[in-house]
């Protein structure tokens, strides 16, 4: 029988609530959770700690003093928070997913789970959206820390923009730690040993933050002419280089992150000094103006834990349960 | 037949060009054991999971309660309880709450939950360790814990694979208990083992696997009949006699070849009959002076059966 000629009955979604219900309370209870957490908060609260510290001692008035917090360096350091939090969710993401599927199968609860009346669909969807909604709670309530130091040490409250701010911070945290989540899952999908697809996640996540910028710098310095005969010539080799860069999640958190949390951030690419004609440099864009330069990022991120999720599905749908 | 609650019809399962299941037909009636019986490889597990939906079908058709597993899996799964082979649980959960997992699964109202899950537990006997976590289980609570989760789920059909694979005579002879359990409260069962001995005490019906296809199938004497050729066999123990040459004239009797080791002036005879000749060789017997010790109706064992099956089968390859 033709596997386009069968229609299935019954909703995909039967099943997936008490599925996310579980996975959630797993996660929550696991011992990987807590270690996971110790390691958010040393990792985390070293760089916030520091620009804490340092913005202490800041005299110049900054209508964006709380948002400084994520974003600035502290000198002792040298990291700032959202540098941190690049490293902190993919690897917790990682974390939380890279045995979703398999440990099912080497547990042998896989095919007594699949017998019960539900579809594989709401399974792995149960299962992702458990993960997701640990990582949004991990991230919401480091957030929520983030801002009550801040209040403590700074004395001085968020102002709404701000906050707004930090809330479309929060949106694309949590739609980063959702690829690599998909990575992960893809992984425990495609590899039957817990141990392989660890190892799979975490290499493709080190070759993404540290491979991947100094390969598509060589790509682009492949294309790159003697000389440049015009300026649509060097924007063309910026921009293929930019374009490389940007299918690496990591570098499309970055600059989410930057636009967001740096208001004056105009463009992400790179600007010709003629484009800038009129601007005041160093002005604030407004959060509209803000949003609009980051609606690329965002939905590329999106768009990648959605791809990486179907192919997961896919893998999962023609994959055999039996032992 | 109405009373079917699994027909098959040239169910068949392609892994590349190897036939895994070589379209079989099988029915199987409401209230019945079922045994399919084969090497390990033979096709079970495959014909299996393709009932449950949980494998595609390469061709034939399968109805489950007259539902189709490829179309309508989660009314079939709703209705069947599956127990496979050396089945998992949540080690880290406790017999209840893994329970509680399936109950949540499977939909059942919060207020029946409870009380059907210590239901079925104290059914299987793991009343005492419901709070206990299930990784502190052995491998026999463990299966009556699958058990357990078919009698919560009130299923019509339980299908069970080598369900008393890797436990030890008297966990085995619990869970066969529990088996039979099942089939007195109306719910058929499929039972697929390589354990024959075990499975024919069970069993109404069987059906013999080989290399994907049934070889066999009817109930255990009817099995018999079509192996080991029709036929009543009988066992006499005698002493001071020669027992051979004594029963040789008995009507009826076809062969007498000595069981077992034979001492001087007596030993063990299976005797092969068209008919019961247990009276008229204890009356020859005594009237030729001989002592008889034992006379015994030999059940056709399903193990001479598969034993011989598969002689005869490999003879002809």
């Amino acid at each position: 029988m033709p596997r386009s000629a069968v229609r299935r009955a019954g909703s995909p979604f039967t099943g997936l609530r008490p599925v996310f219900m579980k996975e959630l309370s797993d996660h929550l209870s696991s011992v990987r959770m807590l270690v996971l957490t110790l390691f958010v908060i040393v990792f985390g609260a070293l760089p916030v700690g520091f620009a804490l510290n340092d913005l202490r001692n800041v005299v110049v008035s900054d209508p964006y003093l709380f948002l400084r917090i994520f974003t600035v360096t502290p000198e002792r350091v040298g990291l700032s928070f959202i540098e941190a939090l690049n490293f902190i969710i993919p690897l917790m993401a990682i974390g939380l997913g890279f045995d979703s599927i398999n440990s099912e199968f080497n547990r042998r609860t896989l095919s007594r789970v699949l017998s019960q009346p539900l579809y594989r669909d709401a399974l792995l969807l149960g299962k992702f959206l458990g993960g997701l909604a640990t990582l949004a709670v991990a991230l919401v309530a480091l957030w929520l820390i983030v801002l009550g130091a801040g209040l403590l040490l700074l004395g001085l409250p968020p102002r709404g923009v701000e906050v707004a701010r930090g809330i479309g911070f929060l949106v694309v945290a949590i739609a980063y730690g959702g690829v690599w989540l998909a990575v992960a899952m893809l992984f425990s999908v495609i590899f039957r040993s817990t141990a392989t697809s660890a190892l799979c996640s975490l290499g493709l996540w080190l070759f993404f933050l540290i491979l991947w910028p100094m390969i598509a710098s060589v790509i682009t310095v492949g294309f790159t002419p003697s000389q440049f005969t015009s300026i649509d010539q060097m924007v063309a080799v910026a921009e293929l280089g930019q374009a490389l860069e940007r299918l690496s999640p990591n570098i499309l958190f970055r600059e989410a992150v930057v636009g967001l949390l740096n208001p004056e951030t105009r463009s992400l690419g790179f600007m010709l000094p003629m484009q800038m004609r009129g601007a005041i440099p160093g002005a604030p864009l407004p959060l509209d103006q803000s949003l609009i330069l980051i609606w690329p990022p965002l939905t590329g991120l999106i768009a990648g834990m959605i791809v990486l999720f179907t192919v997961a599905y896919i893998v999962f749908q023609r994959e055999e349960v039996r032992a | 037949m109405a009373d079917n609650v699994i027909e098959a019809r040239g169910l068949l399962k392609l892994y590349g060009s190897q036939r895994a299941v070589d379209a079989i037909d099988l029915e199987i009636h409401r209230g019945e054991i079922f045994g399919l019986l084969g090497p390990n490889g033979a096709g079970k597990t495959t014909a299996i999971l393709m009932m449950l939906g949980l494998t595609e079908i390469s061709g034939g058709s399968v109805e489950v309660l007259g539902f189709n597993p490829v179309r309508e899996p989660l009314e079939v799964k709703r209705r069947v309880g599956y127990l496979p082979d050396s089945v998992g649980f949540y080690d880290h959960l406790t017999a209840r709450e893994n329970l509680a997992y399936t109950a949540r699964l499977l939909d059942i109202p919060r207020s029946q939950a409870g009380r059907r899950i210590m239901e079925a537990l104290e059914s299987v006997k793991l009343a005492d360790v419901v709070d206990k976590r299930v990784a502190t289980f052995s491998r026999g609570m463990r299966q009556r814990l699958g058990i357990a989760e078919i009698v919560m789920k009130q299923a019509e059909v339980a299908i069970l694979d080598e369900p008393t694979s890797g436990l030890d005579p008297h966990a085995t002879f619990e869970l066969l208990e529990m088996i039979r359990g099942l089939k007195r409260t109306g719910v058929a069962v499929l039972l697929s083992s390589h354990l024959l001995d075990r499975v024919q005490s069970v069993c109404d019906r069987v059906a013999l696997f080989n290399k994907g296809k049934i070889a066999l199938m009817g109930t255990v004497v009817q099995l018999a009949n079509q192996v080991l050729g029709a036929g009543h066999p009988i066992l006499v123990e005698a002493q001071g006699i020669d027992v051979a040459a004594a029963l040789r004239g008995v009507e009826g009797v076809q062969s007498v070849v000595p069981e077992g080791p034979q001492e001087s002036g007596g030993g063990a005879w299976r005797v092969m009959a068209d008919r019961d000749v247990r009276a008229a060789a204890a009356q020859r017997i005594v009237s030729a002076g001989g002592s008889l010790t034992r006379l015994a109706d030999l059940q056709p064992s399903l193990e001479e059966v598969y034993t011989r099956y598969f002689q005869e089968a490999r003879h002809a390859a």
